[in-house]
C-alpha cells in the first residue's frame, strides 16, 4: 500500500480531534458537558428522522434484491462498467448515491454485512459513500428554501459531481488499499 | 424523483419475482428489509449520539468559527459575485466548515441559511443565480475531512481500524469536489448569469 503512514495515521485522527476539541473547551471555559448534553440530542433526533427513511429504502430495496431484479440489472449493466474497472457489487451503491443517502447507506452496510468492513468492496463502498453526498436531496433542501423552479444547470452539474466523486472514490481506494 | 425511484423498486421487484415464480420471497424480504432498516439505525445510533455532542462542543469552543476564518480567501475564490462582508459570507463559511467537520444535520441548516441571504441578491425570484448552483455543486459533491456517519458504519460492522479509510475519502471527496466546482464554472462561463 502506498502512503502507508497516512494508513497509519488514521489511527490517531479521531483521538487527536477529540483532544484539540476537549482542549480548546477547557481554554475557553466551555461548559463542555452540557453542551455536549445538547449536541447530543441532535444525534437522536437524527436517529428518528433516518429510521422510516432505512425501513422503507431497505423493505423497498429487499424486495427488488431478493426478486432478482437487482441482479438483472447489475449484469446487464456490468458489461459497461467492466472496461473502468468499476467492481459490480459496487453498481447498486453507484446508481442509488445520488437519490438516496439512507438508501445508498443501508446498501453500504449491506456489502460490509457480506463482504467485510476491511474487504476491499467494503473499504470502496465506505470511501464512495463518505466522498459523495445526495445530490437530489440537496437540491430539494436548498432550492426549495427559496422557491427556485429554474434550476438551471445544477442538476448537470450535481450528477457530474456525483459521477466524479464516485470514480475518484474507486480510483482513490484501489490506490491506497489494492497497492 | 426519489418517490418514483422507490415505487419502481418495489413494483419492478414485485414483477419481477412473480415472472421468474420468486413471489414467495417478496413477504420474507418485506419483514428482513424492516427488521435491517431498525438494525442499522440503531447500530448508528451511538455513535451518532456521541459525535453530534462532540462537534457542539467544538462550534461552543469556537473551533467552528476559527475554521471559518481560515476559510475566507476560499470563499471570495468560490464566490466572487457575492460582495465583499456581505451576509451570506458567513453563512457561506458556516456550512463549508460544518461540511469539513462532517456535520452534515448542522450543515444543512447553514446552507439554508447561505440560500436566504443569496436570494436577496437575486434580481429574478425563482431562478437559480450562480453563486446559487455553486453552493449546491459544494454540497452534493461533499468536501469532507471528516465522514462521521461512514466511520460509525465501519465500527458498528467490526471493521479492525475504522477511521483507516479517512485520508482516501478525504482525497477522493477533494477530487471529486474540484471536478464539481470545474463543472459550475464552465457552466457558468457558457450561461453566462
Amino acid at each position: 500500500m502506498p502512503l502507508a503512514w497516512l494508513e497509519a495515521a488514521g489511527a490517531w485522527v479521531l483521538p487527536a480531534f477529540l483532544t484539540v476539541i476537549l482542549g480548546a473547551a477547557l481554554f475557553r471555559r466551555v461548559p463542555a458537558y452540557s453542551a455536549f448534553i445538547e449536541g447530543a440530542k441532535e444525534g437522536f433526533e437524527t436517529f428518528l428522522t433516518i429510521l422510516p427513511h432505512l425501513v422503507g429504502m431497505l423493505a423497498a430495496l429487499a424486495v427488488f434484491q431478493s426478486s432478482g431484479a437487482l441482479k438483472a440489472l447489475t449484469s446487464f449493466l456490468a458489461p459497461y462498467f467492466r472496461p473502468l474497472g468499476f467492481p459490480p457489487e459496487l453498481l447498486p451503491l453507484a446508481l442509488l448515491r445520488p437519490f438516496s443517502g439512507a438508501a445508498s447507506m443501508a446498501v453500504v452496510t449491506h456489502l460490509m454485512g457480506r463482504y467485510g468492513p476491511d474487504s476491499e468492496i467494503g473499504r470502496l463502498a465506505a470511501i464512495m459513500q463518505g466522498s459523495t453526498d445526495t445530490t437530489f436531496y440537496v437540491l430539494t433542501v436548498y432550492f426549495g428554501s427559496v422557491g427556485i423552479v429554474r434550476e438551471r444547470y445544477a442538476v448537470k452539474v450535481g450528477l457530474i459531481g456525483d459521477a466524479a466523486g464516485i470514480l475518484a472514490a474507486l480510483l482513490v481506494g484501489r490506490w491506497f488499499f489494492s497497492g | 424523483m426519489i418517490h418514483t425511484v422507490w415505487i419502481g423498486l418495489f413494483l419492478v421487484g414485485i414483477l419481477y419475482a412473480a415472472l421468474t415464480g420468486n413471489i414467495a420471497h417478496v413477504s420474507t424480504a418485506l419483514f428482513e428489509g424492516a427488521q435491517e432498516g431498525l438494525n442499522v439505525a440503531f447500530s448508528l445510533l451511538g455513535i451518532l449520539t456521541l459525535w453530534m455532542g462532540i462537534l457542539n462542543v467544538a462550534r461552543k469552543a469556537g473551533l467552528l468559527d476559527a475554521l471559518a476564518r481560515l476559510l475566507r480567501p476560499l470563499i471570495r475564490l468560490l464566490f466572487p459575485d457575492v460582495p465583499r462582508g456581505h451576509a451570506a459570507e458567513g453563512y457561506l463559511l458556516a456550512n463549508i466548515a460544518a461540511n469539513l467537520l462532517g456535520m452534515g444535520n448542522a450543515a444543512t441548516p447553514f446552507g439554508i441559511k447561505a440560500m436566504q441571504e443569496l436570494d436577496k441578491l437575486n434580481p429574478e425570484k425563482g431562478r437559480a443565480t450562480r453563486p446559487m448552483i455553486t453552493l449546491l455543486a459544494l454540497n452534493t459533491a461533499s468536501v469532507s475531512l471528516f465522514p462521521t456517519t461512514v466511520i460509525g458504519i465501519r465500527a458498528a460492522a467490526g471493521a479492525a481500524q475504522p477511521a483507516d479509510i479517512l485520508p482516501a475519502v478525504v482525497l477522493a471527496s477533494f477530487l471529486g469536489s474540484t471536478v464539481a466546482v470545474l463543472v459550475d464554472r464552465y457552466y457558468q462561463w457558457r450561461e453566462g448569469p
